[in-house]
C-alpha cells in the first residue's frame, strides 16, 4: 500500500529542507513558556504532601574548631521535624567532586563564614529558620586567612603550584630592549543566576530516591547522593528540566543541597524540599576565583613580546573543588591571542578561609585574557604605539607560519587561527581607525568627561580540560505515531541548548521540529553524563544526538528499501517525507510501517571528542579539539570628576562556526558580553576582614541592569564552517563572548590614560568600580604634577 | 467590615483572617499556586517577582508595577491584584508584551522573564489609556532611555537586555499605534467591569486584621490614625513597605502590630500651598514624580536614578525620611531646599525643620505616637539660585547611592553667596549639611577660589566611612568633586560633564 502526500512523486522533491533545522533562527523551545509563567522551575513543581522544608544553619566563623554544638533547643521547636547533622551521615560526609574536601556539615571544624553546620526540617520554612536560630554553638577561633595575599604569605594553598615553560624566559627577560613588570587584581564574580540553588527529594521504594535538582551537573548529584547515603547510584534517579540561570554555579555547587534534601528524605520518609534564599545563596556558594597576576614582560621597540613570566595566584577558598581545571585554564589562557615564544606560567592555588570558588563561565580562562590584555595595553604606551597595533604583531602566526609563531605554551600548534581576518573585519565595521582620532579629539576638546577606546580578542579552548568527560550520550524513541521523544545528557540553563539539540534531530529526519518532544534531563534515561559546562553542550550532545538518529534512520532506510524493494540510495529523508525510489512516503506512515514489521525505533547514541590529549605532568598536548574566536570594540566616557562611566558603544565581531541557531547564538555572545562587563565594571564581592561577604543580595552586589547594556551595540556573527569536524561544523558560544567585555575594561583604562596622554598606564584593578576609576584619575592628574586646579579654567 | 476584600485578577477574594505581614509573593506561591511568580531575591531589587495592582483613579483603571516580595497582602485592600498567569486572552492568545518578547527572542532561561513581562504589562495598559491624548513620535533614543526606565527594576542575567528592548519598541509602537480600535474596546468593557468591581468593595471604614497576634490596622482618617498610635504607641507605620518589607524578608522580624496609611485619602495630597510644595504621608514617588519634577527641574535625572519604578510606586517620599536612613536619597535633597515635616498625634502637631528630624544613626525626633503627616519644600525663589544635586553609586540605575549630595546656593545682586545650603547622604551617620563649607563660601563672592578653597573645608565637616559601597577616601574625594562640578556646571554651562542620558522623556 503505497501513500504518497497531495500526490507529490518522489521526482518532483527539490530537497526542499525544512525549515526548523540546523541553521534556522529557531524560537528557544520554552519562550512562549517563559512568558506566560508557565515554564516550571524546580520550586514550581506541585509540592507533594507532607512536604518538609529545609533551612541550614551556616557558621558565622571564617576559621574556628566547634567546641559545642547543642540542637537540643532547635530539635524541641514546635513544627520541626528533623535536625541533621555530620553524624547523621550514613555514607560519606563530602561533596567534593573531584577531590574530597568540602563536608556536608561541618564535624568539628569550620573553614568559612556560610559553610553549612546542620539542617533543620520542618512543616514551613520559617519555622525551620527560626528553629536554627536557637542553636548553641561555641567556636574556638583559629587564624583566619582572607585573602590571597594572606595565603601566599603563609604558604596555604589547596592544590600544588603549577608551572608551563618554554625557552629561556629569564635569559631574555634579561636582555630584552625594554622590559616592565606590573601586578594586577582581578576581582571574583558571583554568578546571580536569578534562580537560587535547590533541591526537591522524593521517597521511593526501597529507599530509592529521585532528587529534581536545579543543576548542570545531574550524574554529580546521583553519585553524590549516593555515596552521601551509602547507597547504589541506581537506587538515585535525578532530573532537571531547566535552571534558572546556571553560569558555572550549578556544576558542582547543587550537590551540597540535594545531598542534604536526600538525607532528610532518608531519615523522615517524607519528601523534602531545600530552596536557599538569595543570601543564603551568595553567602553559601562558591564564585569565579579572584586573583593577583604578577607579570614581567620584556619587548622590542615594535612592542613585539620577547620573553614573558607570568605568576597567578587565585582564591580557591577552603577546598579544591574544581579550582585544579579553573586554575589550569587560567594557565591555558594567559597567552590568550599572543605568541610567546619564552614564556613562564606559575600557578598558585592559595587555600583560603572563605567559600571554595567554583566554575564560572570561562573557567579560570578569562582572568587569564584580562592579565595579558593588561599587560598589551602597558607596552603599548611605553613603546608609543596604539594598543591594537601591539595586538596584532603579538597574534598567532598562521597554521603554516614559517617562524613557528603558532604553538601555544602548552605546545598544541594552532592551526585555526582566524583573528587576522576577525581584526580586519572589526576594524571596518567599527570604523576603529576614524574613532580613535575622535576619540582623541574629544579627550583633547573636554577636560572633564574623556572617552576611552579598546578592541580586545578572545580565543578560548573549547573542550573540557578533563579529557574523560568530553563525551556523550543521547535517547531516542519514535513512537509509532511518528512523534519523537529526544532526551541527552546536556542539561537546559537558558542557553538554548534543547532546542539546538532538536533543531538537529529535525535536521535528520527533516521533520518539523514540532514533531519532537524536547523532555528533562534525567539519569536513568542517559547514564554517565558530563556536567553541561565548558561551552561543550551542544558540541557534545548534539553529536549524541545526530548519532542516534543516524542509527534509527539507518534501521529506517534499511527498511524501506526492503518493504519497496528499492536501492537504499534513494531512501531520502525530505521536509515533504521519505523518499523511497520514486515514491514519497509520509514520516509517519513509514513509521507505522516499520513498527508493524517490527523495526526498532528507539536507540541510543554516543559520542566522544577525536584529537584531544594532556600529559599534565610535562604540560603539554592538544587538551582543545579547536578554539572559538571573537573580538570587541568598546567606546566608554569617564566623568573624571566622580569616576562615573557610561559604555557608549560595542562592536562585536564573533566565531559561531556553522551557527545552528543565529538567534541563539546571538543571545549568548550578548548576555555573555554584558555578563563579561560587569564582572570587570559594577560586580564587586566585598569580604570583611572577618570573612565575612558584605554583598550577598542585589542590594549590594550590583549586576548590569538595563541602562547599563551600550547603547550602540552591532553585534556580527562570523560563521565560517569549523575547520574541525564538530556538529555541523558549528562552534561552542557558551564561554568564549564573556570574554568580549574585557574590551570595556581596557577602554577604561584608555579613557583615563587620556589624563596624562597616554604617557602612563592607569593600572585600575578590576572590577573598575567608580572609585577606582576617580582613584586612578587623581593619580595620573598627580603623576602629570598639573595641580587639579590647573584643569580647571573657569 | 473587618475582611480584606481585593480581586486576584477577576476573582474576589474575601479573607477574614490574614498574617499583617504575609508578602503577596508567598501569598501567590504558597496558598494560590500561582508559581508564575518567581522570587530572585526576596528585597525588591531584581524584579522577579514583579505583579501590577490595578486601582480606580479618576474613574480608569490605574496600573502599578510592584515587587510582591515586599508587598504586604493585607494592603491590596480594595485592589486588583494582576499576575502573569492572567495575561492570556479568554482564547489564549499571548498578550502583546508576551508576544513581542517571544519573537524578540527576549528569554534565555526564563526566569526573571515573568517580571519583565508584568512591568512591560503596566506601561502598555497605562499607554493605552493616553491613546486620547495621542503622544508626538518620539526617537528611538527616548523610547530607549524611556524603556530602560521601565525595567531598571528588572535584572536579566542571560540576555545583556537587548531583546527586551527591542520587543518593549514594539509593544509600546503597538500600544500607540496599531492596535486595533475594537481590542481597546473589548479591553474597556472587561476595565469597566473591573472599576464597577472594584468601586464595590472600596473600603468605607477603618479596617483591623488580626492573626496569630499579629495585628494590621488601616485607618481611614488621621485622626483613627492618631487614635491607634495614641493606644499603641510604637506601632510600625506602614506605607509603601519598600523598607519595612525588608524587615520582614530578611531579618526575619516579626511586627506584632502594624499600621498602614494608604487607607487615608487625606495623606494622599499633593498640592502648593503658601509657596510650598506640600506632599502627604502616603504619596508614592511615582505620584510625587511630575509635580517634583516640574518645581525643581533639577531633581529629574537623580529621581529616575532614585530605585526603579516597582520602587517608586510604593515607597513614599515621607517614609524614605521617617525610616532615618543616611543614605536616603531624598533627605539631603530636601533639607538643600529647607523642607520641613509636621509631626502629628492625637490632639496635636508640631513643624520641624527636616535638618532636625535626624538626631544621630537610628534615632530620629518623632515620638512613638506621632507620624511624619507631611514634607514642606518651599519652592524656588526665581531669581538668584543655584541648585543642583548628584548621586553617585556602584551602578547607574537602581543602586543605593555611596554619596548623594543636593546643593542650594543663593546670591545676592553682587555674586555673593548670600545662603548656602549644601547636605551630604553617605557622609555620616545621618543626612548632614557641610556647615564649614557652607561657612567658607557665606558672604563671599562666588567664584573659583571661594568654591575651591570652600570645597576643601569638607573634610572638616565629614569623616565618612568606609564599607562595601566605598571608602572613606573615595566619599570623601568625590564630595568634594561634586562641589567643584557643580559650580563648573554654573559657570561654564557648555563643558561637557554629564554622562547620563537625559532630557526628552516622555513621562507625564
Amino acid at each position: 500500500m503505497h501513500e504518497p502526500i497531495h500526490g507529490i512523486t518522489a521526482g518532483q522533491i527539490r530537497a526542499a529542507h525544512v525549515s526548523s533545522g540546523v541553521g534556522a533562527s529557531v524560537k528557544h523551545d520554552s519562550a512562549v513558556k517563559h512568558v506566560s509563567g508557565e515554564a516550571l522551575y524546580t520550586d514550581d513543581l506541585p509540592e507533594p504532601r507532607d512536604l518538609l522544608h529545609i533551612y541550614i544553619a551556616q557558621s558565622t566563623q571564617a576559621h574556628a574548631k566547634i567546641i559545642k554544638l547543642d540542637l537540643d533547643a532547635v530539635k524541641a521547636f514546635p513544627g520541626v521535624v528533623a535536625v541533621i547533622q555530620a553524624r547523621d551521615v550514613p555514607g560519606k560526609n563530602d561533596f567534593g567532586a573531584v577531590i574530597e574536601g568540602d563536608p556536608i556539615f561541618a564535624d568539628g571544624l569550620v573553614e568559612y563564614v556560610g559553610q553549612s553546620l546542620f539542617a533543620v526540617a520542618a512543616e514551613h520554612i520559617d519555622i525551620a529558620r527560626k528553629a536554627a536560630a536557637l542553636a548553641q554553638i561555641d567556636y574556638e577561633p583559629l587564624p583566619a586567612l582572607i585573602t590571597v595575599r594572606d595565603a601566599l604569605a603563609a604558604n596555604s594553598y589547596v592544590l600544588p603550584t603549577k608551572t608551563f615553560r618554554r625557552g629561556e624566559p629569564e635569559a631574555y627577560l634579561a636582555k630584552a630592549e625594554q622590559r616592565l613588570q606590573g601586578e594586577i587584581e582581578i576581582g571574583g564574580q558571583d554568578h546571580f543566576y536569578l534562580e537560587s540553588n535547590i533541591a526537591l527529594a522524593l521517597p521511593g521504594e526501597d529507599g530509592d530516591l529521585k532528587i529534581f535538582s536545579s543543576t548542570q551537573h545531574p550524574t554529580e548529584i546521583q553519585h553524590c547522593c549516593a555515596r552521601v547515603l551509602g547507597v547504589p547510584d541506581h537506587a538515585i534517579n535525578v532530573e532537571v528540566r531547566r535552571m534558572g540561570g546556571g553560569f558555572g554555579g550549578k556544576e558542582s555547587q547543587p550537590a551540597l543541597f540535594a545531598s542534604i534534601a536526600a538525607l532528610v528524605t532518608h531519615h523522615t520518609g517524607r519528601p523534602s524540599k531545600l530552596r536557599l534564599d538569595r543570601d543564603d545563596d551568595m553567602t553559601i556558594t562558591g564564585k569565579r576565583h579572584d586573583y593577583l597576576i604578577r607579570y614581567d614582560v620584556g619587548f622590542d621597540g615594535q612592542g613585539r613580546i620577547q620573553a614573558i613570566a607570568f605568576e597567578a595566584a587565585s582564591r580557591c577558598g577552603m577546598s579544591a573543588d574544581l579550582s585544579g581545571s579553573i586554575n589550569d585554564r587560567t594557565m591555558f589562557h594567559l597567552d590568550n591571542a599572543y605568541y610567546l615564544e619564552n614564556v613562564s606560567i606559575v600557578s598558585h592555588r592559595c587555600k583560603t578561609h572563605t567559600v571554595s570558588n567554583t566554575a564560572f563561565r570561562g573557567f579560570g580562562g578569562p582572568q587569564g585574557m584580562v592579565a595579558i590584555e593588561r599587560v598589551i595595553d602597558e607596552i603599548a604606551y611605553q613603546v608609543g604605539k596604539d594598543p591594537l597595533d601591539v595586538r596584532k604583531i603579538n597574534y598567532y602566526g598562521p597554521a603554516d607560519d614559517p617562524a613557528g609563531r603558532n604553538v601555544t605554551p602548552y605546545y598544541m600548534t594552532v592551526t585555526d587561527n582566524i583573528l587576522p581576518e576577525i581584526t580586519a573585519e572589526l576594524e571596518m565595521k567599527a570604523d576603529y581607525a576614524a574613532r580613535r582620532a575622535q576619540i582623541k579629539q574629544f579627550n583633547r576638546e573636554n577636560t572633564y568627561l574623556k572617552k576611552g577606546l579598546a578592541l580586545t580578542p578572545v580565543k578560548f579552548g573549547i573542550s573540557f580540560t578533563a579529557t574523560h568527560l568530553n563525551q556523550a550520550g543521547a535517547l531516542m524513541h519514535i513512537y509509532s505515531d511518528g512523534s519523537i521523544h529526544l532526551n541527552h545528557g546536556g542539561t537546559e540553563m537558558g542557553q538554548g541548548l534543547f532546542t539546538k539539540v532538536a533543531q538537529i534531530v529535525a535536521e535528520e529526519f527533516q521533520v518539523d521540529i514540532e514533531r519532537i518532544k524536547i523532555t528533562a534531563t534525567t539519569t536513568d534515561k542517559v547514564p554517565n553524563t558530563s556536567p553541561t559546562a565548558a561551552s561543550s553542550g551542544c558540541d557534545l550532545n548534539g553529536q549524541a544526538a545526530r548519532n542516534a538518529a543516524l542509527i534509527l534512520k539507518g534501521r529506517l532506510t534499511e527498511f524501506a528499501a526492503e518493504h519497496y524493494s528499492v536501492d537504499a540510495a534513494t531512501v531520502r529523508f525530505t521536509a515533504e517525507g521519505v523518499t523511497v525510489g520514486d515514491q514519497l512516503i509520509a514520516f509517519n506512515v513509514l513509521i507505522q510501517k516499520a513498527y508493524f514489521a517490527r523495526i526498532s525505533l528507539s536507540t541510543t547514541g554516543f559520542y566522544s571528542t577525536p584529537k584531544i590529549h594532556f600529559n599534565a605532568e610535562s604540560g603539554k598536548g592538544h587538551p582543545f579539539f579547536y578554539f572559538a574566536y571573537g573580538a570587541a570594540v568598546s567606546e566608554v566616557t569617564v566623568d573624571t570628576l566622580t569616576g562615573e562611566y557610561k559604555v557608549d558603544r560595542v562592536d562585536i565581531v564573533h566565531d559561531c562556526g556553522a551557527s545552528i541557531n543565529p538567534a541563539i547564538d546571538t543571545g549568548q555572545v550578548e548576555g555573555g558580553f554584558i555578563q563579561g562587563m560587569g564582572w570587570l565594571t559594577t560586580e564587586e564581592l566585598v569580604y570583611d576582614a572577618r570573612g565575612v561577604l558584605r554583598t550577598h543580595a542585589p542590594s549590594t552586589y550590583k549586576i548590569p541592569a538595563c541602562g547599563d547594556r551600550p547603547r550602540i551595540m552591532n553585534i556580527h556573527l562570523r560563521c565560517d564552517p569549523n575547520r574541525e569536524e564538530s556538529v555541523y561544523r558549528s562552534k561552542a558560544v557558551g564561554e568564549p563572548p564573556l570574554m568580549l567585555g574585557i574590551s570595556v575594561f581596557n577602554a577604561l583604562n584608555d579613557a583615563v590614560a587620556s589624563l596624562a596622554d597616554y604617557r602612563h598606564h592607569p593600572q585600575i584593578d578590576a572590577p573598575a568600580t567608580p572609585e577606582r576609576v576617580l582613584m586612578a584619575c587623581e593619580k595620573l592628574r598627580e603623576l602629570e604634577c598639573k595641580p587639579e586646579q590647573a584643569l580647571i579654567h573657569a | 467590615m473587618n475582611t480584606l476584600r481585593f480581586l486576584l485578577g477577576q476573582e474576589l477574594i474575601e479573607l477574614e483572617s490574614v498574617k499583617p505581614t504575609l508578602t503577596v509573593l508567598n501569598y501567590l506561591r504558597e496558598e494560590k499556586k500561582r508559581i508564575g511568580t518567581k522570587e530572585g531575591c526576596a528585597e525588591g531589587d531584581c524584579g522577579a517577582c514583579t505583579v501590577v495592582i490595578a486601582e480606580v483613579v479618576d474613574d480608569r483603571l490605574h496600573y502599578r508595577a510592584v515587587n510582591a516580595c515586599i508587598v504586604f497582602l493585607a494592603t491590596l485592600d480594595g485592589k486588583q491584584l494582576l499576575t502573569v498567569e492572567d495575561l492570556k486572552t479568554a482564547r489564549n492568545e499571548l498578550h502583546p508584551v508576551q508576544q513581542s518578547m517571544v519573537d524578540s527572542h527576549a528569554s534565555q532561561c526564563g526566569f526573571c522573564t515573568p517580571g519583565f513581562v508584568m512591568s512591560g504589562f503596566a506601561e502598555y495598559q497605562n499607554r493605552l489609556h493616553r491613546l486620547d491624548e495621542l503622544p508626538e513620535p518620539q526617537s528611538d533614543e527616548v523610547v530607549t532611555t524611556h524603556l530602560t526606565q521601565v525595567f531598571a527594576g528588572n535584572l536579566c542575567r542571560c540576555t545583556g537586555y537587548g531583546p527586551i528592548i527591542e520587543a518593549g519598541k514594539t509593544w509600546l509602537a503597538q500600544a500607540e499605534q496599531s492596535m486595533p480600535r475594537k481590542l481597546i474596546q473589548a479591553l474597556n468593557e472587561e476595565e469597566a467591569n473591573t472599576i464597577a468591581q472594584l468601586k464595590a468593595i472600596q473600603p468605607q471604614t477603618s479596617k483591623t486584621l488580626t492573626q496569630a497576634g499579629q495585628t494590621y490596622i488601616q485607618p481611614d482618617s488621621i485622626p483613627a490614625l492618631t487614635d491607634a498610635l495614641a493606644k499603641l504607641p510604637g506601632a510600625t507605620l506602614l506605607a509603601g513597605g519598600t523598607d519595612i518589607g525588608l524587615w520582614v524578608t530578611k531579618q526575619h522580624k516579626t511586627l506584632d502590630t502594624v499600621i498602614y496609611l494608604g487607607g487615608i485619602e487625606a495623606l494622599k495630597r499633593i498640592e502648593i500651598r503658601d509657596g510650598q510644595l506640600e506632599i502627604g504621608a502616603a504619596v508614592t514617588y511615582s505620584e510625587a514624580l511630575p509635580a517634583l519634577i516640574r518645581h525643581f527641574p533639577r531633581l529629574e535625572e537623580y529621581l529616575y536614578r532614585h530605585s526603579s519604578t516597582q520602587i517608586r510606586n510604593a515607597g513614599t517620599v515621607v517614609g524614605n525620611i521617617a525610616n532615618g536612613s543616611p543614605i536616603g536619597d531624598m533627605p539631603p535633597v530636601l533639607i538643600a531646599l529647607n523642607a520641613e515635616i509636621t509631626l502629628t498625634r492625637q490632639g496635636g502637631q508640631r513643624h520641624l525643620p527636616l535638618e532636625d528630624y535626624f538626631i544621630a544613626y537610628g534615632k530620629q525626633d518623632r515620638q512613638p505616637t506621632e507620624f511624619i503627616e507631611c514634607v514642606r519644600i518651599p519652592l524656588l525663589k526665581s531669581d538668584a539660585v543655584l541648585m543642583n544635586v548628584y548621586k553617585i553609586s556602584k551602578r547607574f540605575e537602581q543602586d543605593i547611592s555611596s554619596v548623594s549630595a543636593a546643593f542650594y546656593i543663593e546670591l545676592d545682586e553682587q555674586q555673593q553667596v548670600r545662603e548656602a545650603r549644601l547636605c551630604f547622604g553617605g557622609m555620616a551617620a545621618t543626612p548632614k549639611r557641610a556647615t564649614r563649607c557652607e561657612q567658607a563660601l557665606l558672604n563671599q563672592p562666588w567664584n573659583k577660589a571661594t568654591v575651591y578653597a570652600a570645597a576643601e573645608r569638607l573634610g572638616d565637616d565629614f569623616t565618612p566611612l568606609s564599607d562595601f559601597r566605598a571608602s572613606r577616601e573615595y566619599r570623601l574625594a568625590v564630595a568634594v568633586n561634586l562641589l567643584k562640578k557643580f559650580f563648573i556646571q554654573q559657570q561654564s554651562p557648555t563643558q561637557a560633564t554629564q554622562i547620563s542620558y537625559t532630557g526628552g522623556l516622555i513621562h507625564a
